[in-house]
């Protein structure tokens, strides 16, 4: 109960601006949309091919479904191995269907939730434009008003002293006082490879599916490695950025989630006390 | 331990355990909630017209922007003999059920005629013989199928171009529509279902776009549209109308059928292909 008395008020701090507080959750709202409406279009044909055209007789990646003594099993194939996957990949129940239907993503990870390629297309290509948009807006953005020089890019200092940012996190301590105000070296490395790594690969491989586009400059997709190479590398990507995700929501709800949430909404963070000051 | 660490950081940011439980308690019902109706809330939302319509705006928005990259020319990849698939997949209709097409093929498609009609000067009729004899144009290219596979195969076959050439389509054309033998549905009475497509007058005059009988230096097969298909490269699969019947050119698509311009844009598909 001494705490109470004994330590000072937190310090509100402003830590992230309204442009990239707004253009935060439009990405949120268009990668959802994007991660989910693609595994509808995964889904209408659910293998993944290496070169230019499809070898259809071997995939290295193929979510199907097998006769099993019960019926249809969900099954998912890499590079030869076979995994039992029922009930998720392969074969799943679609809302609150009695039997499962044979489909390689659950309809719980796709919009629209039943099979509807066309559908997924429009939903797609839509959110597609605008996380480009929203991402073109943002790396200008990052660039003229210094958020890039300033935020992102990790320092010397702090480049050097990786190690203990790696130890940190993988003993799960959090940045206190100054050190809370800004990107930790790993989160901002993280950052520029999602920036500038994955999402321009998701974007031109996306873009290399599109054969008016391979009209660009005829063989260009070549680049990629052909047109299948480029739909499993749009596939790769987009499960990167899947897992970015994923440990992004891991973090901020270890380190305050409630802080960190309110702090992307408003703009404020409640800098957490050093210890020795606690 | 761990609740008395715990406590003094809840007390220390001014709110009592039970407020925060309660709003933690509330936050997640909300998080879950949210994640379910925005489930429910997507499929609803993809049977609102109005909202259906907004997500359709990007097909335009994509069609002038491939426009400003690739121009109306630009060229489809060709490929060299190596890169042939051993087996062109086929997709859609495999075999037309319908009576009127059997007849045909039973014929060997001797009494086939592609007839071109519609806002031409001079309509016309040509035999597959008379096709043949027309200059052609062979070439190696990859069919990309919305389903999201791809294969290679090599066509030949006379460009629409020149057959356009032959019955000098009127000023005001704008659309060239490719009817189809086959139904896609069983058919009910009175109830068209056959195939249908359509392009622009862009892509109906490309170098690429071609009427092929030959697929592999062999036949057009009945699997992949004996006696003629159109050839579409810059586009997904479904615009390659299999089963030519007959070439109409028109100003625009009301009074064809759905008004979409073709089976599968009827269906809800985008018209333009070309992603």
């Amino acid at each position: 109960m001494n705490t109470i008395t004994a330590s000072p008020p937190p310090e509100r701090f402003y830590r992230h601006r309204l442009p990239v507080r707004v253009m935060h959750w439009i990405n949120v709202v268009c990668l959802t949309i994007l991660l989910m409406s693609g595994l509808t279009i995964f889904n209408a044909h659910p293998a993944l091919y290496w070169g230019q055209g499809s070898s259809f007789d071997k995939p290295w990646v193929a979510i199907t479904a097998v006769q099993g003594p019960n019926g249809a099993v969900g099954v998912t194939r890499i590079a030869g191995h076979q995994f039992t996957t029922d009930g998720v990949l392969g074969n799943s129940r679609v809302g609150d269907a009695k039997t499962p239907t044979q489909r390689a993503f659950p309809s719980w990870a796709t919009i629209p939730g039943p099979q509807w390629l066309s559908m997924g297309r429009h939903w797609h290509f839509f959110f597609a434009w605008l996380f480009v948009i929203n991402g073109i807006c943002y790396v200008l953005y990052a660039l003229f008003s210094g958020h890039l020089t300033r935020d992102l890019l990790p320092t010397r200092d702090e480049l050097r002293h990786i190690g203990r940012s790696v130890r940190d996190h993988v003993l799960f301590r959090h940045p206190t006082g100054e050190a809370a105000k800004r990107y930790n070296v790993l989160q901002s490395l993280t950052y520029l490879i999602v920036i500038f790594g994955l999402l321009p690969l998701v974007i031109v491989a996306g873009m290399a599916m599109s054969p008016r586009l391979d009209a660009v400059f005829p063989g260009w997709i070549e680049l990629l490695g052909g047109r299948q190479s480029a739909r499993t590398l749009h596939f790769l990507a987009a499960t990167g950025l899947l897992l970015f995700v994923l440990v992004h929501l891991f973090e901020v709800l270890i380190s305050g989630a409630w802080n960190q949430i309110r702090s992307m909404v408003t703009g404020y963070y409640r800098v957490p006390a050093d210890k020795e000051t606690a | 331990m761990n609740t008395s660490t715990g406590k003094k950081r809840l007390i220390k940011s001014g709110h009592t355990p039970s407020r925060v439980a309660s709003r933690r308690i509330a936050l997640r019902a909300a998080l879950a909630s949210v994640g379910t109706l925005s489930l429910a809330g997507c499929d609803r939302l993809s049977r609102n017209e109005a909202f259906v319509g907004v997500l359709k705006s990007a097909e335009k928005l994509s069609h002038s922007a491939h426009g400003l990259v690739a121009g109306r020319k630009a060229m489809a990849q060709e490929f060299s003999q190596a890169d042939i698939a051993a087996h062109f997949k086929a997709n859609g209709t495999l075999v037309p059920a319908d009576a009127d097409y059997h007849a045909l093929m039973q014929g060997g498609f001797k009494d086939w005629k592609l007839e071109v009609a519609g806002l031409v000067e001079r309509p016309m009729a040509f035999s597959l013989t008379e096709l043949r004899a027309m200059p052609s144009r062979t070439q190696i290219t990859r069919h990309d199928c919305v389903e999201g596979w791809s294969t290679i195969g090599k066509w030949k076959g006379v460009p629409l171009s020149h057959v356009l050439e032959q019955v000098k389509p009127l000023a005001s054309a704008k659309y060239v529509v490719f009817r189809c033998a086959d139904s896609m549905e069983t058919p009910a009475a009175g109830s068209d279902s056959t195939y249908y497509e359509s392009v622009d007058l862009d892509d109906a005059y490309h170098v690429q776009t071609v009427l092929a009988y030959e697929l592999n230096d062999r036949p057009l097969p009945v699997n992949n549209g004996a006696p003629l298909r159109v050839r579409i490269e810059r586009q997904l699969g479904y615009k390659h109308a299999k089963y030519l019947m007959k070439i109409e050119v028109v100003d625009s698509f009301a009074g064809i059928r759905d008004g979409k311009g073709g089976y599968w844009e009827d269906n809800g598909y985008e018209w333009y292909a070309g992603i």
